[in-house]
C-alpha cells in the first residue's frame, strides 16, 4: 500500500472510532434533551413551584394535583431503609473482609457478594413481596401488604455489596504505614481499625455511600411490586406509599398518548430523578478523588 | 557449536585492537575508518517537553560495523538508539531537533514514510518481547503486515531463513506452532532478533540485548552480533562495558544527554583522549 | 494482663465475631431466597412451562414467548453495543489517552453508568419508540439496552486494553507496523479474553433489566414469539413482573418458576464468561 492511501486509512480508522466515542456525549445530550423538552412543557401547564412543593399527587384521577412531594417522601423512606442496613453492614462487611477475615472466608463471601450484586431486581421485588413482607407481618403488627419497610430492607441487602467492595477499596487505599504505626503504640486491631484507618479512608467511604444512595433512590423494579401504587407524604414505613420511579413504570403499564399531561409527567419526574442521582454522583467522584489525591 | 561446557571466545582487547589495526586505516574522530557511513546525525537535540534529554550530538556511524553507546545510566543512550528509528515518537510531547540522514534522507523531514523507515531500521528491545503468539508467528508478523511474501511456501522459507540467521532454527525446528512465550529466555531474545530480521533491514539497533540474559546466553547473542556483521549495521546499547569492548568496532561514550567520546573501541579503552571516557571506562564513577 | 488490656481484647473479639456475623448476612439471605424460590417454583418448571405461551389460565402459561424475546433483544443489543462500546473504548485508550475532549467524554461515561436504567427508558421512548419511529419494537428495546449497557462495555474494555503491556505495542511499531495495524493484531488479540468477559457480563445485567424496556413500550402479555426486528415483545423479567402483579396463588407460582428460568439463563451466561476467562489463561500462560 502507498504511503498516502496507508494513511488517509489509518485516518479514516481513527474518524470512525472517534464518532463511536462520542456517541456516549450524544447519548447524555440525548436524554437532558427529552427530559428537558417534556419537563418544559409541563412546566406550561403546571407551575414549578406547585410541582416541586405541593403535597399531593393525583395527576391520573379526575381532580388532578401536581404535587410531587409525596413521591419524594416515598423515595426517601425506602432509600432510607435501604441505607440503614446497607450502610452499616456494608462498612463492617469491608472491614472485617479487608482487615481480619482469613482467606478460607474470603474466598466465599466475595463470590457471593458478587451474586447478590447480580440478581435481578425483579427478582428482589418477588421475594420482598411474598417472601419478607409475610414474615415481617408476623413480628411487625399493622405491617400492610404493600410498605417500605419491606422493600427497602431488601433493596439494602442488594446495595450492601457496593458499599463494601468500594469501601474495601478506600480502606485499601489507606497506606500500611498508618496501621503499623497503630499497632506499634499498642492498639489491637479494633482499635487501629476503628481509629485509624477508617477515619483515613472516610473520603472514600462516604463517596461509596453516596453512590449507593443514588443507587438506592434509581431503583425500580423492588418498589413498583412491594411497595405499593398510593403516593403519601409521610415518615411512617408500615404503610404503602409511590417511589418516583414506581410511578413512571405506574403510567407506562398504561396507555398513555403521547403529548398529553400525563405523559408530561413521568418526564418531569424523570427529571427530578436524574437531577438527584447526577447531584449525587459529582459529590461521590469529587470525594474519591479527594481520597485519591489525600494518599498518592 | 559452542556447548555448554567451553568457556565463552571473546577476543581481548590487544586482539581487537589487532584486528581492526589489521583491517582499517587510522582515522580522524569522527568516523573510524573509510568504509561508507550509514547513518550520520547531526546535531542532534531531544526534548521529552520542556526537559532537555539530548544536546549537541553528531556523529557518523559506518556501515556493515558494530558501534557500540556506553555510558552511565541516564546518560542519554537509550533516547538516542530509538532517535535512530523514531520510536520516540509514539511518546507524547517529545521533540526533535537536528537532522539524523540514513542514505542521503533527513528520517525527520516531513513526508517521511515512517513505517518504511522502521522496516529498514530495526529494533531489538532490552527485554525480550515476543508476541503471545506461536514462534512460527512472531517471525512471520513483521513479513505479513508489509505485504512481503506472497505464498505461504515463501513465508515459510524466509521464516526459516531469519530463524537460522538468528541462530535458533535446530532448537525451535520442530515446534514452531508453539507459543513463544514457552521459550526460556535467551531464546526469546534471539527470536525477537530472528523477527526483527525477517523483514530484511539494512540496520539492527539492539537496546541491551543480553542485559536480562544469563553469561551463557549472553555468550550466544555476542557470537550473533558478530556474525552478523558483516551482512547488516549494528548499533548496540550497553551499560557492560566489557561487552562493548569485546563487540563493537567503534565505540560512543555518552554523559548527561551529550557525546563525550566516540573512535575505535580499541583506542577508546586502551588511550581514551577524554577524562571523562577515562574515568568512566576505569570505573571512577557510574 | 491489666483489666484495660482484657477490655480492649474482648472488645476486639466481639468487633471480630460481629464482622464475621454481618458478612455471613449476605450469604443467609441469599440461600433464603434461593432457596424460597425453589420452594415456591421449581416444581412448575417443566418443558411445557418453557414451550407455552401466556395465557389466561395459569396452569397453561409458559414463558416461551418471554424467553424467545429475551434472547432475541439480548443478540440485537450485543450487535448494537459490542461495535460501539469497543470502538469507542479503542479510540480512548490507543488513539488519544490525554487530550481534553477524551478527558470529558470518561466523565461523561463515568456519569452515564451511574444513571438510574429508567431514564434511559424515557430516552428510548423519545428517542427511538416516537422520534425515530421504531416503534414498540424489538429495535427500539435493544438499541435503548444497548445505550444502558454502554458505559459498562467500554469501561471493562479498557480495563482489558490496559492491561495489555506496553512492550507489545512497542514490538509492533518496532517492525514498521501501523498503530491500527499493532491494535488489529496484537492489542485486540491479547485484550480479547477480558473484553469478552466484560461483554457476557454486561449483557448478563441487560437480560434482567425491566425497568427501561417497561418504559419502551414492550408489552407485559405477548402470546406470540417475535419474528423480527419491528415485532412488538416481552422478555422475561416482565413476564415474571407481570405474573407477580397477580393476586392468584398460580400466577405467583408461574412467577417463581419463571425466575428459576431466568436465573438458569443468567448462570449459563456467568459460567461462559469464566469459561472463556479461564481458556485464555491457559493460553497466555503456556
Amino acid at each position: 500500500m502507498s504511503v498516502s492511501s496507508r494513511g488517509r486509512l489509518e485516518r479514516a480508522i481513527e474518524h470512525l472510532l472517534f464518532a463511536c466515542a462520542s456517541v456516549s456525549i450524544l447519548v447524555t445530550i440525548g436524554i437532558l434533551s427529552v427530559l428537558v423538552f417534556e419537563t418544559v412543557q409541563f412546566f406550561r401547564t403546571v407551575s414549578p413551584i406547585e410541582f416541586l412543593f405541593g403535597t399531593t399527587w393525583t395527576p391520573l384521577f379526575f381532580d388532578k394535583q401536581f404535587g410531587v412531594l409525596p413521591l419524594v417522601a416515598g423515595t426517601v423512606l425506602v432509600s432510607s431503609v435501604a441505607m440503614a442496613v446497607a450502610l452499616p453492614a456494608g462498612l463492617l462487611t469491608a472491614i472485617y473482609l479487608s482487615e481480619y477475615a482469613p482467606t478460607s472466608v474470603r474466598r466465599v463471601v466475595k463470590p457471593v457478594l458478587e451474586v447478590l450484586a447480580g440478581v435481578p431486581t425483579v427478582v428482589y421485588g418477588y421475594f420482598a413481596l411474598l417472601f419478607v413482607t409475610p414474615l415481617l407481618q408476623q413480628l411487625v403488627p399493622g405491617l400492610a401488604g404493600f410498605n417500605a419497610l419491606s422493600p427497602g430492607l431488601v433493596m439494602g441487602i442488594m446495595i450492601l455489596p457496593m458499599v463494601s467492595s468500594l469501601s474495601e477499596d478506600a480502606l485499601h487505599s489507606v497506606p500500611s504505614g498508618l496501621r503499623e504505626a497503630a499497632y506499634a503504640l499498642g492498639a489491637t486491631r479494633a482499635q487501629a481499625t476503628v481509629r485509624v484507618v477508617v477515619p483515613a479512608a472516610f473520603s472514600g467511604i462516604s463517596a461509596a455511600a453516596i453512590l449507593a444512595v443514588s443507587r438506592a433512590i434509581g431503583e425500580t423494579m423492588i418498589v413498583t411490586i412491594a411497595a405499593g401504587q398510593q403516593p403519601r407524604l409521610t415518615g411512617n414505613p408500615l404503610v404503602p406509599i409511590e417511589t418516583m420511579t414506581a410511578y413512571i413504570v405506574q403510567v407506562s403499564l398504561g396507555d398513555t398518548p403521547a403529548g398529553t399531561i400525563e405523559y408530561q409527567t413521568i418526564f418531569a419526574v424523570g427529571m427530578l430523578l436524574f437531577v438527584s442521582t447526577f447531584a449525587l454522583n459529582m459529590v461521590s467522584q469529587w470525594l474519591r478523588e479527594r481520597l485519591r489525591e489525600e494518599y498518592s | 557449536m559452542a556447548t555448554l561446557m567451553t568457556p565463552p571466545v571473546v577476543p581481548s582487547l590487544s586482539q581487537i585492537a589487532a584486528r581492526t589495526a589489521d583491517t582499517d586505516a587510522d582515522s580522524a574522530n569522527r568516523t573510524t575508518d573509510s568504509t561508507p557511513s550509514k547513518i550520520d546525525v547531526q546535531d542532534l537535540g531531544f526534548f521529552y517537553g520542556e526537559t532537555q534529554a539530548l544536546a549537541e550530538i553528531s556523529l557518523t556511524i559506518p556501515s556493515h560495523r558494530v558501534t557500540a553507546f556506553i555510558g552511565p545510566s541516564g546518560c542519554g543512550k537509550s533516547t538516542f538508539l530509538r532517535t535512530l528509528n523514531r520510536m520516540n515518537d509514539i511518546i507524547p510531547g517529545t521533540r526533535v531537533q537536528g537532522r539524523v540522514v540514513i542514505d542521503d534522507q533527513d528520517i525527520y523531514a516531513d513526508g517521511t514514510d515512517v513505517v518504511e523507515l522502521r522496516r529498514r531500521v530495526g529494533m531489538v528491545f532490552q527485554k525480550s518481547n515476543p508476541f503471545p503468539k506461536s514462534i512460527f508467528e512472531n517471525v512471520a508478523y513483521g513479513l505479513r503486515i508489509n505485504g512481503m511474501a506472497s505464498s505461504r511456501p515463501e513465508l515459510a522459507g524466509r521464516v526459516e531463513e531469519s530463524l537460522r540467521s538468528a541462530a535458533l532454527w535446530d532448537e525451535v525446528k520442530d515446534r514452531l506452532d508453539e507459543s513463544a512465550l514457552s521459550l526460556s529466555g535467551g531464546q526469546q531474545q534471539r527470536l525477537c532478533i530472528a523477527r526483527a530480521l525477517a523483514i530484511r533491514p539494512e540496520i539492527l539497533l539492539m537496546d541491551e540485548p543480553a542485559s536480562a540474559l544469563d553469561p551463557i546466553a549472553t555468550q550466544r547473542i555476542e557470537e550473533l552480533i558478530y556474525a552478523l556483521k558483516s551482512e547488516y549495521t549494528i548499533v548496540i546499547v550497553t551499560h557492560n562495558m566489557q561487552q562493548a569492548a569485546r563487540v563493537s568496532d567503534s565505540t560512543a561514550v555518552f554523559w548527561l544527554g551529550r557525546l563525550v567520546e566516540y573512535d575505535r573501541t580499541d583506542k577508546i579503552f586502551t588511550a581514551p583522549s577524554e577524562r571523562l571516557t577515562e574515568d568512566y571506562v576505569t570505573g571512577r564513577f557510574g | 494482663m491489666t483489666l484495660r488490656r482484657r477490655f480492649n481484647q474482648s472488645v476486639d473479639w466481639a468487633f471480630q465475631a460481629l464482622g464475621l456475623v454481618v458478612t455471613v448476612l449476605g450469604l443467609v439471605v441469599l440461600v433464603t431466597l434461593l432457596v424460597d424460590i425453589a420452594r415456591d417454583g421449581l416444581s412448575r418448571v417443566s418443558w411445557q412451562f418453557v414451550t407455552s405461551f401466556p395465557s389466561r389460565r395459569p396452569e397453561d402459561a409458559g414463558v416461551y414467548a418471554a424467553l424467545v424475546g429475551s434472547v432475541f433483544v439480548i443478540g440485537l443489543t450485543a450487535l448494537i453495543a459490542i461495535p460501539l462500546g469497543v470502538g469507542s473504548a479503542i479510540y480512548l485508550e490507543e488513539y488519544s489517552r490525554r487530550s481534553r475532549w477524551s478527558r470529558l467524554i470518561e466523565l461523561n461515561i463515568a456519569n452515564l453508568a451511574g444513571v438510574p436504567s429508567i431514564i434511559y427508558g424515557l430516552l428510548g421512548l423519545a428517542l427511538f419508540v416516537r422520534a425515530l419511529g421504531f416503534g414498540r419494537s424489538v429495535l427500539a428495546g435493544a438499541s435503548t439496552l444497548a445505550l444502558l449497557v454502554l458505559p459498562v462495555v467500554i469501561l471493562s474494555t479498557r480495563e482489558a486494553l490496559r492491561a495489555v503491556p506496553p512492550s507489545l505495542r512497542e514490538g509492533s511499531y518496532a517492525l514498521g507496523a501501523t498503530r491500527w495495524q499493532t491494535i488489529w493484531y496484537q492489542v485486540l488479540p491479547a485484550a480479547l479474553p477480558g473484553t469478552v468477559t466484560g461483554l457476557i457480563l454486561a449483557l448478563s445485567r441487560a437480560i434482567g433489566e425491566t425497568a427501561p424496556l417497561i418504559a419502551i413500550g414492550a408489552l407485559t402479555y405477548v402470546p406470540f414469539a417475535p419474528d423480527g426486528i419491528w415485532s412488538p415483545f416481552t422478555v422475561l423479567p416482565i413476564q415474571i413482573f407481570n405474573w407477580v402483579s397477580r393476586p392468584q396463588a398460580e400466577f405467583l407460582r408461574n412467577a417463581a418458576a419463571g425466575i428459576i428460568v431466568l436465573l438458569g439463563l443468567l448462570l449459563a451466561m456467568n459460567g461462559a464468561a469464566t469459561f472463556i476467562r479461564d481458556r485464555a489463561q491457559i493460553k497466555t500462560d503456556r
